[in-house]
């Protein structure tokens, strides 16, 4: 009797299950209703900073296309999931997001060992994914379904590397990566490979794992090798430690990072012992460009902060995602897959994406330096092949820079003359539908 | 040279912390012959109780002497009032059971509280305020000494000598002895036992929360499963020392401090990699295990409290 009850009771769960999954179907999948896009980031987790701000990007975004009348007459519907952080989590939940919610694409994720999780279930399910800022190489080699808007490492670490060599005028430098992380592995890899191509050397390579309680066993094994600079590739909470610990060593050499240290809580953490520490980045809040200022108040007054370059990067992917839809006409496959990989020159705030061959996008880097809470531009650093945009030569992310940078029709970089060069009609270029 | 003292310093300042959370560890087992597998987590509770201290007090905007007390203080009442909790909730209704009883349901209680802090607070690492005010002094070449390790030297050493004066110089502690002898016949001579045993959950958990909020002034960063990891070195502190040996906790602990600390800093010229720091303490507790079951100190027949 017992088993007959279990066994009606499973055979009626999978019967709502199926009844369940079949009701998102083909409504969410057609050519009408609103347009269901899964966002997937770490909303409660170690890194939590990233996938909020990222999140609060996406919305912002998603709200600003959907006021401007939606992409061709439709709405667009933002479906969030949280994977905590952790790789295996971030699998299931894109799976949920594919098969029960039936979304036409999704947005995601921040840390590239999360990406790299999710991205095989995109790519076999053939569902466009675009990462905002995962900078890993081998995420977007997982499959020609899987996109991003943001540079990848081997430039990130290249850049890090020319700005201690060639601005700094380093000659040693040490390295403090974190172990299990592949961004910080990668970026470590190719800094590495830079720094030592343009005549620098690594004086010593030290390891830590998230969740560590203490460093100063490798910071004092740094500090005897006395480098000019200590290259950390971390996350913000374990680098915000770093630096204070490193600070009581009495270390003096600077800490360079990447965008992983961007985030509020870097500053709770490490305090004024961040002062004088570097980064590169996606983007300066302080660029005086109109499209940039634009986004970075409409973000404070709708989230009460300033947007960090994870904020930004959310942003530019939901609306590269909608120029693609818009001009695929259509979120089939493999229409809209399509029309992602044929993005070319939109204009967004971390700068303007073309997607290459490898679904990447070629863009510049800044290097911010950290001072009192804050990230002070200094320079913008491009990648091998790409040129300054010409009549704002250098200046597209440089404060005070030549007011040409500013002028409409001046600058790709500004989207009111990228997305409507003739009519200067509103900067997101979705208001229209054609 | 200036290095090598640097990394004993920071093994030291690691191992202090252990040493703390061992004697939790150590006190219970020598008087209920448990491993209580939620002190790591009590470490965390202390770590958190401070840090809402700090905030709803208002000493989180600036470092302060007396911020830092109290909190250290408060936390220090609340996570003992937890742990006499837990033993009177959750270990004392099976205490006549078989011992693996309450092996199993310290695990559970473990991930309880791990799992209820996660759901209420979220496992993202909170920020804990400074409530020292952050200074390095130097002693020779660049060995150096910061503040907050000063810190977590004094408090160690002074509540480790205020539990040994407890424990030999009160009558609290005589009867802990006793009962640590034999639980039985300290009954039949009068001594009340289950006061006891409270007292000992207290007296542990104190410490864990000191090291807790002192661990958070060296490393601002906790979070909910920070007494996972801390909690099991400090485990095979006790054992090497020898589990239910006081003296033999605080000797573990700087030991494994050290140990994990040279891993990191000299391991590397050794071919072992800075990762193997959180392996080091488990293959000690396996060297132990093979060689010397007793630890350190212990001896089958000892005093234990």
């Amino acid at each position: 009797m017992k088993r007959i009850l279990l066994s009606l009771v499973l055979i009626a769960s999978l019967l709502f299950t199926l009844a369940c999954e079949r009701k998102g179907g083909p409504g969410a999948g057609g050519d009408s209703g609103p347009i269901v896009i899964g966002y997937y980031g770490d909303l409660s987790g170690r890194t939590s900073n990233f996938g909020l701000s990222t999140k609060n990007g996406v919305e912002m975004a998603a709200d600003e296309i959907n006021k401007a009348g939606g992409i061709n007459g439709r709405q667009i519907q933002i479906l969030s999931e949280d994977d905590e952080g952790r790789p295996e989590k971030a699998a299931t939940v894109v799976t949920k997001l594919i098969d029960q919610d039936r979304v036409v694409a999704l947005l995601g994720e921040v840390a590239s060992g999360n990406t790299l999780a999710a991205a095989p279930k995109a790519q076999a399910a053939k569902i466009p994914m675009i990462s905002p800022s995962s900078t890993n190489p081998a995420v977007t080699q997982v499959g020609d379904y899987i996109f991003r808007v943001c540079f990848i490492d081997p430039f990130q670490g290249d850049v890090m590397a020319k700005f201690a060599a060639n601005t700094l005028k380093a000659k040693t430098a040490a390295i403090m990566l974190d172990f299990n992380a592949p961004y910080s592995r990668g970026l470590t890899e190719f800094f590495e490979a830079s720094f030592k191509r343009l005549g620098g050397q690594i004086v010593d390579k030290q390891a830590y794992t998230q969740g560590d309680r203490d460093y100063k066993g490798q910071l004092t094994a740094i500090r005897a090798a006395n480098p000019d600079v200590i290259y950390v590739p971390g996350y913000y909470g374990e680098v915000g430690v770093i630096a204070k610990q490193a600070k009581q060593l009495g270390i003096k050499a600077p800490l360079l990072g990447g965008d992983g240290w961007d985030s509020t809580q870097l500053w709770d953490l490490g305090g004024d012992a961040l002062n004088g520490d570097f980064i590169s980045n996606h983007y300066s809040v302080d660029d005086p460009s109109p499209a940039i200022q634009k986004f970075v108040t409409d973000y404070k007054a709708r989230y009460g902060n300033v947007p960090d370059a994870l904020a930004a990067l959310g942003y530019d992917s939901m609306k590269v995602l909608a120029d693609a839809i818009k001009r695929a006409g259509t979120t089939a496959e493999p229409q809209l897959r399509d029309a992602i990989a044929a993005t070319k020159n939109f204009a967004g705030v971390t700068g303007v994406i073309t997607i290459d061959e490898q679904r990447n996008a070629t863009k510049p880097a800044v290097v911010l330096k950290l001072q009192d809470g804050k990230y002070i531009y200094q320079e913008t650093i491009y990648p091998e092949g790409m040129t300054p945009p010409p009549g704002a030569p250098g200046s597209s992310s440089a404060p005070g820079a030549s007011p040409a940078a500013a002028a409409p029709g001046s600058s790709p970089a500004n989207p009111a003359s990228a997305a409507s060069p003739a009519t200067g009609k509103p900067a997101d270029g979705t208001a229209t539908p054609h | 040279m200036d290095t090598f003292v640097q990394q004993i310093i920071n093994g030291l300042t690691v191992g202090a912390i252990y040493a703390l959370i061992a004697l939790g560890y150590t006190m219970v087992y020598g008087i209920l012959r448990l491993i209580n597998f939620a002190h790591g987590d009590i470490y965390m509770v202390g770590a958190f109780v401070g840090y809402f201290l700090a905030f709803q007090l208002g000493f989180a905007t600036g470092p302060s002497l007396l911020g830092l007390t109290v909190v250290l203080v408060g936390s220090m009442v609340a996570a003992a009032l937890v742990g006499m909790a837990i033993e009177r909730f959750a270990y004392r209704p099976i205490r006549k059971y078989a011992r693996m009883t309450t092996l199993i349901t310290a695990i559970g209680v473990s991930l309880l509280i791990e799992n209820v802090f996660v759901a209420q607070l979220g496992a993202a690492p909170r920020a804990f305020p400074q409530l020292l005010q952050e200074q390095s002094y130097t002693l020779f070449g660049n060995a150096a000494i910061s503040k907050s390790q000063i810190l977590i030297f004094a408090v160690s050493i002074f509540l480790m000598l205020l539990l040994q004066w407890i424990i030999f110089k009160t009558k609290v502690g005589t009867a802990m002895r006793a009962v640590s002898f034999n639980l039985s016949s300290a009954k039949l001579m009068g001594v009340n036992t289950d006061v006891i045993i409270s007292v000992t959950f207290a007296l542990g958990s104190a410490l864990a929360a000191a090291a807790g909020v002192l661990t958070a002034q060296y490393n601002p960063q906790i979070d909910p499963l920070m007494g996972i990891m801390t909690g099991l070195k400090a485990f095979v502190a006790a054992v090497l020392g020898g589990i239910g040996n006081i003296p033999g906790a605080v000797l573990g602990g700087l030991l494994i401090g050290i140990a994990e600390t040279f891993v990191v800093g000299y391991g590397q010229n050794i071919g072992i990699p800075t990762t193997f720091r959180d392996a080091v303490a488990f293959a000690i507790l396996i060297l132990v295990l093979l060689f010397r079951p007793t630890g350190l100190l212990g001896s089958t027949v000892q005093e234990k409290v």
